[in-house]
């Protein structure tokens, strides 16, 4: 059994629903991507996994355990979020926010331990913001802040890391370096990582695992190269295809068709 | 266990220091926000000697120590210790009490402008302290207990209408604008029902005074903040993760709705004894943190040093109340309103300037 898993849930905001009865497994040491087309329920998958929203029906596991029944500290101490909205606080410095990721791993009479400064330091250099440390948030850029933001769940120190939408905002540069930056977590430091991604590209690209969704569906999950054919992305996204082999990485690269010649004309 | 080691933060947090003993325990210390808190801390004192010492009976600054030493004449101790000091003494826990319900609000909805004078939790206190006098002219303690439980009952109303499914600071300031509005009309209904002695009590009640202020409202404030202001503290953390927003708070292991409960709660009780102990005074909470905020130049909702500019800002101002026209004490409640009255302008055209509002 794999350590986070949601079985059978169903997934609403208020009256309205989302997902039911949707079942999902995320393969432990794997970098797995949620893929879909807009409003397919992605993010709502990765707000549920990450506990920030309660299945109406079903549960979501962590560890065998259902984790909304978890103590929010201690599962604080196993998975990570790196949430789509947050708020730099006014007038606080890089090396303030990262420290701030060891919330989950203090006490009232144990706020700074030697430990907690090597971690903080070495999240920093992991994302290359260290040179920032004395830098204001609010005075970076998007791309440098996302870094931030990253170094302050990697400060976390969690086996399960989620990055809901981690490049949206970003341009075509900082998203590789955010992406690639996930890739050597995921290899070196052998975390789990679940992102959700808009294109589906580069989520063929850095995914061991894709889990493919439409309508709050599963539609197909496995490995980028098995699960990335032109039927699913005509199924998914209802986009017509051709599937060629990416020469940068060997990875599926998917090349929409263009538009007829006669639609063109007319 | 040998004394605690000082070591500092190497390049990883500005100016931030650890303070760690051998058993493994350490606190973070920030240098500047601990001399700020130290600093205005003594500057309170100073105001507060001063205050005692002025008046009608004048003692000079060495007089008053003096006699705080219990070195004075029997006058001088009767002025200082059974008149004088309790009053101060009150001025000191009020204005500590309004700094760290502004603090509290202020955090949690990441406004400067969701200060507890500002969105209707003071308010409420005043209807539920005037419903007493008005009604049934009760004592101080019952006048006291109605503005908690009129505090109380604003602060469960704001929160049902605003609150639910995370703070939005401008719907929270905007909703406590509408109540604090409606309020303010049941305050003048009530006076315009009272009889013209209970009116007068009433309407000196409301600018926010602390004549006459005495042993018997010290005791029963320092008890309740005896209790308040640790929790307070201890919550000082977990609020300052809230500031991050409700899902990076939770996702670092802090029980949102918990959390908010009892910030809420303690923030409403803050207001509702300082307004129940001298009316509801203007400005202080509103102040207060900002300026603390300004001096420390730290993030967060920095509890402690708020928590003494309060107290300095309402000494000051009774001491310009009592020294503003010689021979006429002005109730403290006309000088922290003029003052902040000041401040509100200036804090809006900023606000409005940075795009916040």
């Amino acid at each position: 059994m794999q350590r986070l898993t949601a079985e059978q849930v169903t997934l609403a905001y208020d009256q309205r629903v989302i997902a039911e009865n949707l079942s999902v497994e995320i393969p432990d040491n794997s970098f797995t991507v949620i893929v879909g087309p807009n409003a397919c329920g992605k993010s709502t998958l990765l707000r549920a996994l990450s506990r920030m929203l309660r299945p109406t029906r079903g549960r979501v596991l962590l560890d065998g355990q259902a984790i909304h029944a978890l103590p929010a500290r201690k599962v604080a101490r196993t998975l990570g979020l790196l949430p789509q909205s947050s708020v730099a606080p006014d007038g606080i410095t890089v090396a303030d926010l990262v420290a701030r990721g060891r919330y989950p791993h203090q006490g009232l009479l144990r706020q700074w331990s030697p430990q907690d400064e090597r971690i903080v330091q070495e999240s920093m250099a992991a994302t290359g913001v260290r040179e920032l440390g004395e830098r204001y948030v609010d005075e970076l850029s998007g791309g440098q802040r996302q870094r931030v933001w990253i170094a302050m769940a990697l400060a976390q120190q969690t086996p399960l890391l989620l990055l809901d939408e981690p490049t949206t905002f970003l341009d075509i540069q900082h998203q590789l370096e955010v992406l690639d930056l996930c890739a050597d977590l995921h290899e070196s430091q052998g975390r789990t990582l679940v992102a959700v991604l808009h294109d589906l590209n580069q989520a063929a690209r850095y995914a061991t695992h894709l889990i493919a969704l439409r309508d709050g569906r599963v539609v197909a999950e496995g490995p980028p190269g098995d699960v990335v054919t032109a039927e699913l992305v005509e199924h998914v996204f209802r986009v017509r295809s051709q599937i060629i082999e990416d020469p940068e990485s060997g990875t599926p690269l998917v090349v929409p068709v263009a538009r007829a010649r006669g639609a063109k004309a007319a | 266990m040998t004394a605690p080691t000082t070591t500092s933060a190497d390049t990883a947090t500005r100016s931030v220091r650890a303070l760690r003993t051998p058993g493994g325990l350490s606190v973070r210390v920030d240098p500047r926000a601990a001399l700020v808190t130290v600093l205005v801390g003594a500057a309170a004192v100073a105001v507060g000697v001063v205050l005692i010492g002025s008046g009608d009976y004048p003692l000079s600054f060495g007089q008053v120590v003096d006699t705080l030493l219990g070195n004075g004449t029997a006058a001088q101790e009767f002025v200082v210790r059974d008149l004088r000091l309790p009053r101060a003494l009150v001025a000191v826990l009020v204005g500590a009490s309004l700094a760290l319900s502004g603090a509290i609000f202020q955090s949690l909805s990441r406004n400067p402008l969701g200060s507890p004078d500002v969105i209707g939790f003071s308010h409420g206190a005043s209807v539920g302290a005037l419903s007493v006098i008005v009604l049934s002219g009760g004592s101080a303690l019952t006048v006291s207990l109605g503005a908690v439980a009129g505090g109380l009952a604003t602060g469960a109303l704001v929160y049902t209408l605003a609150w639910r499914r995370g703070v939005h600071g401008l719907r929270l300031v905007l909703v406590g604008i509408g109540v604090a509005a409606m309020l303010s009309a049941v305050i003048h209904f009530l006076v315009t029902k009272a009889n013209l002695v209970d009116a007068t009590r009433a309407t000196l009640w409301m600018t926010g005074s602390l004549d006459g202020r005495d042993w018997a409202q010290v005791g029963p404030l320092a008890l309740v903040l005896a209790v308040l202001v640790p929790v307070t503290l201890v919550h000082g953390r977990p609020l300052r993760m809230l500031e991050m927003g409700d899902d990076a708070a939770y996702a670092l292991g802090v029980p949102l709705e918990r959390t908010r409960i009892v910030l809420i709660g303690c923030g409403v009780l803050f207001i509702a004894v300082a307004t129940g102990a001298a009316g509801p005074i203007a400005f202080v909470a509103l102040s207060a943190p900002q300026l603390a905020r300004r001096l420390t130049r730290a993030p967060g909702p920095n509890l402690a040093a708020a928590a003494v500019m309060g107290a300095a800002l309402l000494l000051a101002a009774d001491w310009i109340a009592t020294e503003a026209f010689p021979g006429r004490q002005l109730p403290v409640g006309v000088v922290t309103g003029v003052l902040g009255g000041c401040y509100l302008l200036w804090l809006l055209v900023t606000e409005r300037r940075a795009g916040r509002l």
